[in-house]
């Protein structure tokens, strides 16, 4: 049954992208949103665990509007940009949605 | 395929941006032909429905913009009982039961309890909850 995780806290204040990231099964995606966007920097603190979920094939998405928001330019390769119409479908195509706050 | 969705907002206005992000999330769901089951405002979400809600003219009213929406797309919109009371958000029923001089849920939602956010869980294809 795959899972669309959503974390909306920065990883630099708080430990909810590592957990989520610890408890991501195979076939679930990670979108990042509000201070959560913080998370697809290059200099995120869970940097590692992010590229190793992509080598592995998971997707990882980032609100666009949330980045540009707080001014992100270095993002981590391989993280997608998507939209709230990207959020929307992403809900319904994954099966249940869990939210990390 | 339309689907039909729960959102649960537990942001307040100010303070954090989760209402924001749900709001802009239920407009892409209408947008797509999706279908609201129902809004369940819960914990600091409550303070969505009151409508003394004043920020300065030149910002986004959000609670306004709730109101709206739920009225522009007849969704039901539930408050949690239990919530708002503790943070004095009441309408003219709990206004005379608790002798209070004053109510301020907007008319666009309604008072109940969690048993409304698990009946449309129940009934619905996805849940949403967007934590402050």
């Amino acid at each position: 049954m795959s899972t669309l995780h959503t974390v909306n806290k920065s990883p630099f204040q708080d430990n909810s992208l590592a957990s989520c990231l610890q408890l991501c099964s195979v076939g679930d995606s990670v979108l990042l949103i509000e201070d959560g966007a913080y998370g697809a920097s290059q200099s995120s603190p869970c940097a590692k665990e992010l590229i190793s979920l992509l080598n592995e094939g998971t997707r990882i998405y980032v609100l666009e509007n949330d980045v540009r928001a707080r001014g992100l330019q270095l993002l981590l390769d391989g993280i997608e940009l998507t939209d709230y119409q990207g959020f929307v479908q992403l809900s319904s195509t994954h099966r249940c949605i869990q939210s990390w706050y | 395929m339309p689907m039909k969705y729960t959102v649960v907002v537990m942001g307040a206005p100010e303070g954090s941006q989760s209402s924001r992000t749900a709001l802009a999330f239920c407009h892409a769901l209408v947008d797509q032909n999706h279908t609201l089951e129902r809004i369940f405002f819960y914990a600091d979400g409550v303070h969505n429905a009151s409508m003394l809600v004043t920020p300065p003219q030149d910002e986004q009213n959000l609670p306004a913009d709730w109101s709206n929406f739920i009225q522009q797309y007849d969704v039901d919109a539930v408050v949690c009982i239990a919530a708002a009371l503790r943070r004095g958000i009441m309408d003219t029923d709990e206004q005379s039961r608790y002798q209070k001089s004053a109510a301020n849920l907007s008319a666009a939602f309604s008072l109940s309890g969690l048993g409304q956010l698990i009946a449309a869980t129940a009934s619905s294809d996805r849940t949403i909850t967007f934590g402050a």
